[in-house]
């Protein structure tokens, strides 16, 4: 049998390596500054840090498995707890919660009370449009992709624009099967 | 002493993505090995649907007369398997720590491409250390 699932990513989060907080979030500022410039259209910008999120996605999540010690979840909301709970402390230091389940379990929100991405920022007027953080939803988008899990993650509030947390909207498409689908008789 | 013979990854389409041997049993030629991957690869998955037990998650161990084989399929699919002398210990924590290295030194690298066959030095030169770690372990008992 594999060991329980942790129901914190305290410990994980002790033990692996990390980098000083504000080197993470002054380089991540750098990044988007650096793509504003490049891109110069705002939309633009959402969804080149959602691809790049995607790209860190899709293998960070194998990190997580093999650190976590995690075993298969049974159901999506068991997956949005250990992403909320193990997922953001080990990788941001920070924990969310979940909320705002819908009547069929496969639409909920995770809400950071804290981000340290954001830590010294202030959106100019000029970026109004700009989702900040949409590396975020990238990495969770890119992530649960590989464990089978086709999402759609969008932003709901974002501190920077005036909401009072940042909430992320994590929306199950569909559950990719398994089981190899060649059938010889389909 | 109980020896490793080979490692293998296979990515989640079956393809041989790295392939190392330790000693002179059972070194394969990269034609036999990339037979030996994929037809694990059907294996695995055909057990899989023959299991009478429902999720059950394919073949972790086969023994043979002259080996034993190890798998350890991660939940994104990729698999690391390890031939070695029949009876050889504590093969599933050497996969667990192949794995980690595999995240570490392979995912991490910015130059490696998903899917694609591991060229990454870093690796190599952790593995090594952990597979002769091991194998200090087991003679230390």
């Amino acid at each position: 049998m594999a060991p329980a699932a942790p129901r914190t990513g305290e410990a994980i989060f002790a033990s692996v390596e990390r980098v000083n907080a504000e080197l993470f979030t002054l380089t991540y500022g750098a990044i988007v500054r650096q793509l504003l410039t490049d891109l110069e259209e705002v939309e633009e910008v959402n969804k080149q840090l959602d691809q790049m999120g995607y790209n860190i996605g899709i293998r960070l999540i194998d990190e997580f498995l093999a650190k976590s010690n995690v075993s298969r979840c049974v159901d999506f909301k068991e997956t949005a707890e250990v992403i909320a709970k193990v997922g953001f402390k080990m990788f941001l230091g920070v924990t969310a919660s979940v909320t705002n389940w819908d009547a069929e379990g496969t639409c909920c929100s995770i809400v950071l009370e804290d981000n340290p991405l954001v830590d010294f920022v202030e959106l100019p007027d000029t970026c109004q449009g700009l989702y900040y953080c949409n590396i975020l939803s990238g990495v969770v988008r890119g992530a649960l992709e590989m464990v089978s899990m086709k999402t759609e993650v969008t932003w709901i509030r974002d501190m920077l624009r005036g909401d009072d947390a940042y909430e992320l909207q994590v929306k199950l498409l569909k559950q990719v099967p398994e089981e190899y689908p060649y059938k010889d008789d389909e | 002493m109980a020896a490793i013979y080979s490692l293998y990854i296979i990515n989640k389409s079956g393809g041989l993505i790295f392939y190392k041997d330790y000693g002179s049993k059972g070194r394969m030629d990269t034609n036999d090995s990339l037979r030996v991957a994929s037809l694990w690869h059907s294996m695995h998955a055909i057990s899989q649907q023959l299991s009478p037990t429902l999720g059950c998650s394919g073949i972790e161990l086969l023994e043979a007369d002259t080996f034993d084989l190890h798998c350890f399929q991660s939940l994104t699919g990729t698999k690391f398997f390890v031939v070695c002398e029949p009876g050889t210990q504590h093969m599933e924590a050497l996969l667990k720590v192949v794995y980690e290295l595999y995240t570490d030194y392979v995912l991490k690298n910015p130059f490696y491409e998903m899917e694609m066959p591991i060229r990454c030095e870093l690796f190599d030169i952790n593995l090594t250390q952990a597979i002769q770690k091991d194998r200090v372990a087991l003679l230390g008992r």
